[in-house]
């Protein structure tokens, strides 16, 4: 009884021993290595041509329940190297049967799939409501950055590093003009 | 099922009756709140002694063991982790033991240590929590479950800030782990376990100075160290009879022969001695805890051989086991070279530990097979897969 | 422990007439295994048991293995005439290895700590003819996981006290962990199927189904 009382009286007095938090009114904060679904990752502000995806299908090999559909597009279009890639005309993730193993995460080799934090996802309809298409995944760098700053701040520096190698190195450029020769007189 | 109700009704009783009466079939079927899950037992009752008692389960078989043979060795690590839904972190330390004594894989230590200390954290947790749940099966109404889900709640946050996820953490990878675990978590991880003395000795004294605790499992579901031997018995159960046998003593995997800590063991093998084996052993996951953030050292967490996607293991088998919070976790692997295995299977401790229910709960009463099935500690996700 | 070698050799001695084989684990593991013949293998276990040098007191692991009638074809150099000269060429080789059902026991030594042994027993039929004998006369902990060898391969282990489905329901009929199994194509509806299952769907279910009218339900203001 005395352990009863002691956290009871306790609970109006200690941090430690009142932990209820009124959800929805409060939420307590999530760390920034939650994950929940997966998303798409775009460069800049388009959705279409900023897309990292290369379709190169090994998240849709990989993930165990396979719940990703991948058709790659007949078309080509620039990456953010500039190289021409491939792009999904098809992506669909189907969160009924995503279990958030983020091992597509793990495996993609171009940065493109990373794992969102929204867990109130709730709908109406459990089939096609809970299909996310290419459009609903979609969402952009800065989302990725405000969701999970230091992940995404690593992200950027390995995509720059791989920038700055791939492109050829520029002649020093003459910073002054060497005056020309005068001609004698 | 009409066969089993069936046999009951006609086979003769163990025990003679005291009345000239009838036995009653009680179906303790598998919505019920003590049940730990989808479970069921039919049990024959002569007044309230239980005269014999069948467990029936499947009811949450998934066949875990054919989806790992369709799926690659990394696909199956996140299926290990809802096996034994309390303990994912030492599900799939088993897993990838397992695969690492497959393909002769060597682990860099600092992920040994972190290995252990998430593998303690996890035996914390998952003891706390089955204390708690024997409790509020015993008719404490939730209060003290409460008060141990308030310290879960604590390493469960630990678990998510590491590892992204609360239960399902898929943390560990062969070779190594995930994600390495900052200098922040390291002191958040050690104000939790120096705040868990003070629960565990709240808890103590709710279970030692409780009289209707001693009363209702000092005595009841006794069974003798011979028995749990040839039964197959691992963990806290066989401890509870007198045996010494813990498996992070015997077979040293990992970095455990590194610590000191005690095996408790118990005197009589009843309810009670199993209750207070995992109050101690909570006591001694605090003390490997304490002495693993002392000595983690510094370095990666990965092998860098190790390659994710396509991993092919050499042929061979391999069994692997560690000492997870229930019992004996063993993972038996056979690769024929490709890249899924030809044959995944999943030593439960639970399902293993479940043969001598009938055995104990036999001249006891209804109420106290709920406390025998409390102490024995399953979890359906493991006993069925 | 002792080598398997020497194990095999006491247990030839100790029960006579027992056929016993040393099946290698070409793995790094090492963990070889001795394979028992179904009618001495209940004596051999008994002698594993009580003997007092290996006292294997525990059953640790029971599963069963299927494993498919197997053709492997290798490249082997053979040494033929050719026009009248001997010349190495290189040939393929076909081995044929027939098929079995396998029950492997891992036992381990409690009083002793030391372990694992695995055993072996093997039957090659696949119908009503696959029985093994039942080690849970001696080990108690193999009476659960006999009845899950029986449920999921169909293997009939004499001996066994109650020898039942435990895993899937008692009117089960087919062995779900066999490599032949085939699956029931009729399955709940799968709201997104794709390749071969889409095909085998389409067979029972109607192409999508009939919407409830919850996605019109709209929150009260």
């Amino acid at each position: 009884m005395a352990v009863t009382a002691r956290n009871f009286i306790g609970s109006y007095f200690e941090a430690d021993r009142l932990i209820t938090v009124q959800y929805p009114e409060e939420r307590s904060p999530l760390p920034e290595n939650y994950r929940n679904f997966p998303f798409l990752i775009y460069d800049t502000d388009d959705a279409e041509a900023g897309l990292r995806c290369v379709a190169c299908k090994i998240c849709e090999k990989e993930c165990p329940p396979q719940c990703i559909y991948i058709t790659k597009s007949n078309d080509k279009k620039p990456d953010y190297l500039g190289k021409p890639q491939f792009y999904p005309a098809v992506f669909d993730i189907d969160i009924s049967v995503c279990m958030s193993c983020q091992i597509c995460v793990e495996v993609c080799p171009f940065e493109a799939i990373k794992m969102d934090k929204v867990f109130e996802l709730s709908r109406r309809e459990r089939f096609d409501a809970l299909l996310f298409r290419k459009r609903e995944l979609a969402k952009s760098n800065t989302y990725y950055h405000r969701i999970h700053p230091v992940e995404a701040a690593e992200v950027d520096a390995k995509l720059a590093e791989a920038a700055a190698k791939k492109r050829p190195a520029e002649p020093a450029p003459s910073a002054v003009a060497t005056p020309s020769p005068r001609t004698s007189a | 099922m009409t066969t089993a109700s069936h046999e009951l009704a006609q086979s003769p009783p163990r025990m003679t009756s005291r009345l000239d009466g009838e036995l009653l079939e009680v179906s303790m079927g598998p919505q019920h709140p003590s049940t730990h899950g989808v479970f069921r037992m039919n049990v024959a009752l002569d007044g309230e002694i239980v005269v014999k008692l069948k467990p029936v389960f499947g009811y949450l078989h998934r066949n875990h063991e054919k989806i790992g043979e369709s799926t690659s060795y990394l696909g199956s690590m996140p299926y290990t982790d809802r096996l034994d839904y309390f303990c994912s972190m030492t599900n799939n330390w088993a897993y990838a033991l397992s695969v690492e004594k497959l393909a002769d894989i060597e682990v860099p230590e600092r992920a040994e240590y972190l290995r252990v200390i998430l593998a303690e954290l996890t035996r914390l947790q998952n003891h706390a929590s089955l204390l708690g749940f024997l409790l509020s099966d015993m008719g404490a109404w939730g209060t003290p479950l409460m008060y141990a889900f308030r310290e879960r709640e604590k390493i469960l946050d630990l678990f998510e800030s590491l590892s992204g996820s609360r239960m399902m953490c898929d943390y560990m990878r062969f070779g190594g782990c995930r994600v390495d675990a900052g200098p922040d978590w390291m002191e958040r991880a050690k104000k939790v376990v120096d705040a868990f003395p003070r629960f565990l000795d709240e808890f103590e004294k709710l279970i030692v100075s409780n009289e209707i605790l001693i009363v209702r499992t000092q005595e009841v579901g006794k069974m003798s160290a011979e028995l749990a031997i040839n039964a197959g018995i691992t963990g806290p159960m066989l401890r509870a009879c007198g045996v010494n046998y813990d498996l992070r003593k015997v077979d040293g995997y990992g970095v455990y022969p590194r610590f000191k800590f005690r095996v408790p063991l118990g005197d009589h093998g009843d309810c009670y001695d199993r209750l207070m084996m995992r109050a101690l052993e909570m006591r001694e996951s605090i003390g490997i805890l304490k002495q693993a953030f002392e000595q983690l050292p510094a370095g990666p967490i990965m092998n860098p051989k190790v390659k994710l996607r396509a991993f092919r293991p050499p042929v061979g088998e391999a069994y692997g086991r560690i000492e997870g919070p229930k019992g004996e976790l063993g993972f038996y692997l056979i690769s024929d070279g490709s890249p899924n295995p030809y044959r995944y299977r999943v030593r439960p401790p639970s399902f293993i530990n479940l043969t001598v229910l009938e055995d104990l709960c036999l001249g006891h009463t209804v109420a106290d097979v709920m406390v025998i099935l409390g102490s024995i500690d399953i979890v359906m996700g493991e006993v069925d897969r | 422990m002792e080598s398997l070698e020497q194990v095999k050799a006491r247990a030839e001695l100790a029960v006579p007439g027992a056929r016993i084989d040393i099946v290698p684990n070409s793995g790094p593991s090492q963990q070889a295994s001795l394979l028992l013949d179904n009618e001495h293998a209940t004596a051999v276990v008994r002698f594993l048991c009580d003997d007092p040098a290996l006292r294997l007191d525990s059953c640790s692991n029971a599963t069963g293995v299927d494993w498919l009638d197997r053709t492997v074809k290798k490249k082997v150099k053979v040494k033929k005439l050719v026009d009248g000269v001997e010349k190495e060429v290189e040939e393929t080789q076909e081995e044929f290895f027939p098929g079995y059902l396998e029950a492997v026991y891992h036992l381990y030594s409690i009083a002793h700590k030391h372990g694992p042994l695995v055993i072996r027993l093997r039957t090659p039929d696949r119908a009503e003819g696959a029985r093994l004998p039942s080690l849970t006369p001696i080990y108690r902990s193999a009476e659960f996981q006999e009845r899950e060898i029986f449920d999921l391969y169909g293997i009939r282990f004499d001996g066994h006290p109650d020898l039942r489905r435990i895993l899937m329901w008692d009117e089960f009929v087919d062995y779900p962990m066999r490599k032949d199994y085939r699956e029931p194509d009729d399955y709940e509806y799968e709201p997104t199927p794709h390749d071969d299952i889409l095909e085998k769907a389409k067979e029972h279910h109607s192409a999508r189904p009939q919407l409830d009218g919850a996605e019109n339900i709209t929150a009260q203001q």
